[in-house]
């Protein structure tokens, strides 16, 4: 479903991915693991067209390298920044209507299965998105992405900063979105969810992929998580 | 008394007036990051293609066509100009918008000529309204009131009914994000710059006759709308329209209180002579530093409270 082939990034001269590879099936679930600074994020933003990609992107055999963020969206795919980049002073149903490409065009998703699902967010569907607890915000931003309808997600980071009753909840809407045949690409640092649900990892190092197995490989990999991941 | 009301309404008006150059300036450097140097010379040229089209056909067309004309303009300088430019940098941007400003003031000064031009107050609305205490207050102001009125309240709507307001008002704290959501940015930033200017246009066609249409008229205006959105905060349209009341009002009432610090002093039994020291500082009356206000309020502002009244973000 998606192919990257040898893509590089820049941020000014600094050469921040120096040829990362990576695939991800229809419905398949995939960690990107590594430590801060290894160029997790660039390479998301470099997908999405949020950093000018360098190399070849094909989503759904369709080269999406060139193309403009909105464009790559329509495509079918979805992310979830790291930073969350909720839009404060809009109300949380006026957030989530900005994951709608159009108006009242709702795909696998609607309102109420946000509502349904956090009913933290239906509780406060009119207040100012601003005034979230970061927990609350993490699940804002995840659904308002959702509600785009992607067929692959992109999630920077779900998990970072939040209390571990916080991040079963991220694993448990991974599991639905999961569930309705959704394909992710789960960036994170931490192995707890990602050993979970993944059926395939990559673990980045300096700009490039470093190893990739199953969560089982990694387990039986000593000296890759030695190098790579711990701290 | 009197000279308080009419004050009052002549703050408004000005301040109103400010507010239609303002808004248009803050949506464009909240949401794209460009410090518009040419938004002023947009309501210059408002002004003198409403004098031109008002000897022709009126000015009631003019009140149409000239802002039309002006957003057409800023829709292709932001297609054709700042689009291109953008890949560069901030500074490329401000450093084109500069030479904008100066080339629009120079292609006005060749074609109406140096000096100021005949625009004048329709005659329809040429007339006192009413008179309080004695002081006349023109038709045409309480005209320029109601238009901005209208145009505060057509922006109001816009914004937060419409799906391109929402859609607006999120690229204003994260437009990559809006983009990453599906939505087409650049057009977004077009419409936005286009609509800007259209009302910046609009300030011209109905203040270059309260005021004066001349070459300068950009240059004199555009510092103080600067200041405006300064003041207001980047992101924040309730911040803008309470800047551009407050600099209405302050410079309006600044030119009428004719006092001086050495006024103040007399209050306390100090009375200042040409012995005082500084004496020359303290008898300088506050019409003469009424221009100043506004400036003094930007450093203290960026001192104090950097966001602004009501900023979102950061520049």
């Amino acid at each position: 479903m998606l192919e990257v082939r040898d893509l590089h990034a820049f941020y000014g001269k600094s050469h921040i991915l120096q040829g990362v590879d990576l695939v991800i099936g229809q419905g398949e679930i995939v960690s990107l693991l590594g430590r801060n600074g290894v160029g997790r994020s660039t390479t998301c933003k470099a997908i999405m067209g949020l950093v000018p990609p360098v190399g070849e992107v094909r989503f759904k055999g369709q080269p999406i390298t060139g193309l403009r963020p909105d464009q790559i969206a329509h495509a079918g795919l979805g992310y979830v920044p790291e930073d969350r980049q909720i839009f404060p002073g809009l109300t949380v149903r006026q957030n989530l209507e900005l994951g709608l490409k159009r108006t009242g065009k709702f795909g696998r998703w609607t309102f109420d299965d946000m509502f349904a699902l956090f009913p933290n967010l239906d509780e406060r569907k009119d207040n100012a998105a601003g005034v979230l607890s970061g927990g609350e915000q993490q699940m804002l931003t995840m659904c308002r992405t959702l509600m785009g309808d992607p067929d692959l997600v992109i999630i920077d980071e779900p998990t970072e900063g939040l209390a571990p009753k916080l991040v079963e909840q991220v694993g448990q809407l991974l599991d639905e979105i999961a569930r309705r045949g959704i394909s992710i690409l789960l960036v994170e640092q931490k192995l707890t969810i990602a050993l979970r649900i993944s059926r395939r990892l990559y673990v980045m190092g300096h700009g490039r992929i470093v190893f990739e197995g199953t969560p089982a490989d990694l387990a039986t990999a000593a000296s890759v998580r030695k190098e790579w991941l711990e701290v | 008394m009197e000279v308080f009301l009419v004050s009052l309404l002549n703050g408004l008006v000005y301040g109103m007036l400010l507010f239609m150059l303002a808004s248009g300036l803050t949506l464009i450097l909240s949401m794209m990051g460009v410090l518009n140097f040419a938004h002023a010379s947009a309501y210059m040229l408002g002004a003198y293609f409403a004098f031109t089209i008002s000897q022709h056909i009126g000015f009631w067309p003019a009140l149409i066509i000239a802002p039309l004309l002006c957003g057409l303009l800023g829709a292709m300088i932001e297609m054709y100009g700042l689009r291109r430019v953008h890949r560069n940098g901030h500074i490329a941007e401000l450093l084109f918008t500069f030479g904008l400003a100066l080339i629009i003031e120079k292609v006005v000064q060749m074609t109406w000529g140096l000096l100021p031009v005949p625009y004048r107050v329709p005659a329809g609305l040429d007339f006192p309204l009413f008179s309080i205490y004695g002081t006349q207050f023109p038709a045409y102001r309480a005209f320029m009131l109601l238009i901005s009125l209208l145009m505060f309240g057509a922006i109001w709507l816009g914004l937060t009914r419409t799906r391109i307001g929402l859609v607006i008002q999120a690229a204003l704290t994260h437009p990559d994000m809006v983009g990453a959501l599906g939505h087409n940015v650049p057009r977004v930033f077009t419409t936005v710059f286009a609509a800007g200017t259209a009302l910046a246009g609009l300030a011209g066609v109905i203040g270059g006759n309260y005021q004066v249409t001349e070459p300068a008229m950009a240059f004199t205006m555009g510092p103080i709308v600067f200041v405006v959105v300064v003041f207001g905060g980047l992101g924040s349209l309730t911040g803008c329209f309470i800047a551009s009341l407050m600099m209405g009002l302050i410079q309006t009432f600044a030119v009428v209180l004719d006092y001086s610090p050495a006024d103040l002093l007399r209050q306390f039994g100090i009375i200042v002579t040409s012995a005082t020291p500084f004496h020359e500082v303290l008898t300088v009356p506050l019409p003469r530093v009424g221009a100043l206000l506004p400036f003094l309020l930007l450093i203290l502002i960026l001192v104090f409270k950097p966001r602004g009244l009501m900023g979102t973000r950061d520049t």
